[in-house]
């Protein structure tokens, strides 16, 4: 049998984090009353035109400098038709014909084998990226049979990021996404936030035989975190397969990912193929973007979005912050992945290096092996840890300079993490965990123990 | 395309409107013949034009607060509402089949 070739394609929608919506003066904000952050143009009065907020292009703009793409100069709006209650006006204004940004690539790396120590990095490459609203939240009251509609969501920013078909399984797709989240989170073009809606993704999969033609596609929606996504993309992999093996065919159709069953399940509502009527916004000229050679002379320098000065303010990517991190401090690649990957804790890290003799290469491994599984364990972020970089600093200097074994460094450990403002030279004391440096004194204790034991010394002199 | 019957369905389900009667199909037959005049023009190497906007300056707004707040004005224009949401049907409700629907396409 030939074995199967699993396709993966994603398209990422990225919530910008701005103050106000795309084309609208309203906020945005999660949580909050219904229908309370929405204007006259979010809810599709008539009378109302968009006017486009510049923070949302520059948002555009630094992420698709981030991800190496050739940023469009010129890009268009479009109408996307499609009838739904939570679209009220019956379009979604998006970038189909010319995007702001495309061509662009990213990397990630993925644990051979789930050895940390061993790493590859691999490339998807980035389509493009555009512009788009949001559309508002459909709360499903089937008791009733109807659907509660709250427009807050509407007219939000989004970045769709469209990422080729690179992928081959669960397992890259989600380390994909995961590297795209830090870099948002780097850039603040989006708080990528996935559990909040603010980072959705959908996969694009199909199977084929090598040297044959892609297989039919299906997308997979509904998939609200990366344990899901590697999850659901496996599943649809191997569902398509067995179907293919039993003589079935796959139809081009969207589903959802069932979380509670693991499965993948044909989505209602999505009546055959949609024919959106794709046509110009009428009512919003071409986007145009400018750098240091074709900036105007005499234009108001905030209708002007410059992309090179935006260029020269990127702050350093995840990949470049881990290279720094190992030439800086002898880690290695994998412990500065670990670093990255869990909110503020190169900050502690580095924090607890400042004050501390104990070499970073012996630090980081009471960050990520002790601190970070208690974190774990307790279901903590770095910010909530009650252990502090300044108590931690202060047991490892106690550790360094001999005062203490590695073993009672842990017990002290333990005691700071009750978060009872006690000093770890406090607990020290307080439970006699000083190691005994007087060679008359040792020598005493262990004359003891032997005195106490006089068979089994026997018998292991004896042999 | 001829704006046969197949056509005319297919254009009554995608944007909800409702030839109504022949004179709305010959009308809209009408402004079909008129725009097709559009290809005795010669547009070979020339691009496209969209909006006639296109040689103007895209405004672009700073990112303040400036408007919402308005959720009773909002839900003035509500037909039924429940606690401040807007209410809608458990989904697009489809339109029937040219068969099962009142249309005089029917006849044709």
């Amino acid at each position: 049998l030939a074995p199967w070739i699993p396709v993966v394609g994603l398209e990422i929608h990225a919530q910008i984090s701005s103050n106000s919506k795309l084309f609208s003066g309203s906020q945005v904000q999660f949580a909050a009353p219904p229908n309370s952050l929405v204007s006259f143009f979010d809810a599709s009065l008539p009378g109302t035109l968009p006017v486009l907020n510049r923070r949302c292009v520059e948002a555009a703009v630094m992420t698709g400098l981030a991800l190496n793409c050739s940023i469009n100069k010129k890009s268009l709006f479009d109408r996307k038709h499609y009838f739904y209650a939570d679209l009220p006006a019956g379009y979604q204004i998006t970038q189909q014909r010319v995007p702001i940004a495309v061509n662009g690539s990213l990397s990630y790396s993925l644990c051979v084998d789930n050895k940390m120590s061993q790493m590859v990095t691999k490339t998807v490459r980035i389509k493009q990226i555009q512009l788009e609203q949001d559309s508002g939240k459909s709360l499903h009251d089937d008791t009733r049979s109807q659907t509660l509609v709250d427009l807050n969501r509407a007219g939000v920013g989004l970045m769709e990021v469209v990422m080729e078909p690179d992928m081959c399984c669960g397992e890259e797709a989600a380390a994909a996404v995961r590297e795209l989240q830090l870099i948002l989170q780097t850039l603040g073009s989006s708080q990528a936030v996935m559990a909040e809606g603010q980072l959705r993704v959908d996969a694009n999969v199909s199977v084929h035989h090598s040297g044959e033609p892609y297989g039919v596609r299906t997308e997979v929606k509904n998939i609200n975190s990366l344990r899901f996504l590697a999850k659901a993309v496996d599943y649809e992999i191997q569902r398509q397969i067995e179907e293919l093996e039993n003589g079935g065919t796959i139809l081009n159709e969207t589903r959802a990912f069932d979380s509670k069953l693991g499965c993948t399940v044909p989505m209602r509502d999505k009546e055959g193929k949609q024919n959106y009527r794709f046509m110009p916004e009428p009512n919003l000229p071409p986007l145009i973007l400018y750098d240091a050679k074709s900036l105007p002379a005499n234009m108001d320098h905030q209708q002007v979005v410059n992309i090179d000065w935006i260029h020269e303010r990127l702050p350093d990517l995840p990949s470049v912050k881990r290279v720094k991190l190992v030439e800086r401090y002898g880690i290695l690649p994998e412990h500065s992945f670990a670093l990255l990957n869990e909110d503020g804790l190169t900050e502690f890290f580095e924090n607890v290096v400042k004050q501390t003799q104990m070499k970073p290469k012996k630090v980081i491994g009471w960050i990520l092996n002790v601190l970070l599984s208690y974190l774990k364990q307790h279901s903590l972020t770095v910010k909530e840890s009650p252990v502090s970089s300044v108590l931690l600093a202060d047991l490892l200097n106690l550790l360094e300079k001999k005062e203490i074994s590695s073993t009672a460094a842990k017990q002290v450990l333990a005691e700071l993490w009750k978060g009872e403002g006690k000093t770890p030279l406090e607990i020290v004391k307080e439970k006699k965990l000083e190691l005994i440096q007087d060679q008359k004194e040792l020598e005493q204790i262990c004359q003891a123990v032997i005195d106490g034991q006089e068979n089994e010394v026997i018998m292991m002199v004896l042999g | 395309q001829a704006a046969t019957v197949a056509v005319l369905d297919h254009l009554e389900q995608l944007a909800l409107v409702d030839f109504r009667d022949t004179e709305g199909v010959e009308r809209l037959r009408k402004a079909i013949q008129f725009a097709d005049q559009l290809q005795e023009v010669n547009t070979e190497g020339v691009e496209p034009m969209d909006s006639v906007l296109e040689d103007r300056c895209l405004y672009l707004r700073e990112d303040d607060v400036t408007e919402g707040n308005c959720t009773n004005e909002l839900l003035k224009n509500a037909k039924e509402k429940v606690e401040e949401y807007f209410v809608a049907p458990p989904g697009n409700i489809p339109l029937p089949k040219l068969e099962e629907r009142e249309t005089f396409l029917k006849g044709s």
